[in-house]
């Protein structure tokens, strides 16, 4: 029995990232201001803390992370269109665009950064 | 309906704090990735932003939208997929907006006044 | 392609199993068909709903491989691509037996969104003059077609992880009223779509814009109610507010 068949389409994927990138976004903020927050004690410390995150793996999450920042600021502007624009059939087009934009972001991170 | 004034205000903070954080984000964005070219350390980001008294007001609008609109998404996504109670919640969105309202500042201030200690 | 098709039905209320019939295929056959085939010549104890047969009543929208459809209007040949089929009663409504559900809360919904007409003239008054192009017209009009045929209700997510709230199809009922010159029931009406049963629960998935056999947009109904309630609740007009 196909359960969930009637989830498999556009604004419903755009929903679960949205939710998902501002749950992992919030999560992410706390760890954010405190890492910034090193720079109090000087910047060794703060230096410290940024060499470890020049590792592969360290871009690879911060990709990630401006990904998810990126992908959840142009759901937003989706769903405000949406919300006080009425926009109507070309809202599936807005996700692909808004999910197209997000990945170009963080790509752009990634190549600037290494 | 018991809570529509509440539930319709807190919507309309959301709205209000996201087209905020609409233009702040872009901003960090933008920023970010020209800061990251060749690699990223401290003293170029306590050069950049010790000092600056427009980057200080960017970031401080920035933490109090924060502030605003994180607290309220976790809110829903608790009230929706967990079994608190709306009291509950609606002590955790205050705990997170004290949090980041914290937090944020601390980061903000100490990297303004930061360039004295370089 | 074989000549039979493999349907799994839904027998039993809530509790309860599918059960697998062999049903002939026939050009231009419905889901409609196939329910009413096995219904008439394999299992009579089969209990279904279903009126006008020509897609304009609701009244035999059932769960068809996993989405929410009217089966009249459901012709095999686009569904059972592999020549199986599964039937099931709509979701997020009660079941009764079989493929009939219990709409009785999605009626009382109607009615606590406040999805009726509070009328402001007497039969002494003269009519309402609301012209063709005025902008609340139109609002109203694109919503007004609704039979109440529960899909949008049964494709909801929020119906479905949220059993308070109301649902686009009372939703987008209250929307039409809320854009009738000629109502007088707004302030209450706002009051009672807003909150976490009403308009604000909706996250925009647009399952109900997705499946409406008639094409309408609860979707945008609900966020006209986001866009009024706000309004009101600004000049501290929603009140109930705890």
């Amino acid at each position: 029995m196909k359960t969930g068949a009637h989830r498999n389409h556009p604004h419903y994927w755009a929903f679960v990232l949205h939710r998902v990138s501002g749950l992992l976004l919030a999560l992410f903020l706390p760890v954010h201001f405190y890492v910034l927050g090193l720079a109090i004690e000087g910047a060794a410390t703060l230096d410290g803390f940024l060499d470890w995150s020049s590792t592969p793996l360290a871009k690879l999450g911060e990709t990630a992370l401006v990904i998810l920042l990126a992908a959840h600021l142009t759901g937003g502007l989706r769903l405000m269109a949406l919300e006080f624009l009425g926009t109507r059939e070309s809202s599936k087009t807005a996700v692909a665009v808004a999910t197209g934009i997000a990945i170009c972001t963080g790509m752009a991170f990634a190549l600037n950064g290494t | 309906m018991p809570g529509a004034q509440i539930e319709t205000k807190l919507w309309v903070w959301q709205r209000l704090s996201a087209a905020v954080l609409g233009v702040c984000v872009f901003v960090h964005l933008g920023m970010i990735i020209y800061a990251v070219q060749g690699g990223l350390n401290a003293a170029e980001i306590i050069t950049r932003v010790s000092g600056n008294f427009l980057w200080f007001v960017f970031y401080a609008v920035f933490i109090l939208a924060v502030a605003v609109h994180a607290p309220i998404g976790v809110r829903t996504i608790l009230n929706e997929m967990t079994p608190l109670s709306p009291k509950a919640t609606h002590l955790v969105m205050a705990v997170l907006c004290l949090v980041i309202l914290v937090m944020g500042f601390r980061a903000v201030i100490g990297l303004y006044q930061a360039g004295a200690g370089l | 392609m074989s000549n039979t098709i493999k349907v799994s039905v839904w027998r039993g209320a809530k509790d309860g199993e599918y059960q697998t019939f062999d049903v002939p295929r026939q050009p231009s056959q419905t889901v409609l068909d196939v329910i009413t085939y096995i219904q008439r010549h394999i299992d009579p104890t089969l209990s279904y709903r279903f009126a006008c047969r020509v897609g304009v009543c609701g009244s035999c929208a059932m769960t068809v491989n996993g989405r929410p459809r009217w089966t009249c209007r459901t012709h095999v040949d686009k569904v059972a691509t592999d020549g199986t089929l599964t039937v099931a009663p709509l979701r997020n409504l009660e079941v009764v037996k079989d493929l009939a559900c219990d709409m009785t809360t999605f009626f009382e919904k109607m009615n606590r969104a406040e999805g009726k007409f509070h009328p402001t003239k007497t039969r002494d008054d003269d009519f309402a003059f609301i012209k063709p192009d005025d902008k609340k017209r139109k609002q109203a009009a694109a919503g007004i077609e609704c039979i109440g045929c529960g899909v949008c209700y049964a494709a909801c997510d929020i119906v479905d992880w949220n059993k308070d709230y109301l649902g686009p199809a009372a939703l987008n009922r209250a929307w039409t009223l809320v854009n009738d010159e000629r109502d007088g029931g707004n302030e209450i009406r706002l009051a009672a779509v807003a909150g976490d049963a009403g308009c604000h629960a909706c996250h925009s998935q647009q399952g109900c814009v997705e499946h409406c056999p008639k094409h309408l947009s609860p979707t945008h109904a609900i966020t006209g109610l986001k866009r009024e309630t706000a309004k009101a609740a600004i000049k501290g007009l929603l009140g109930g507010g705890d």
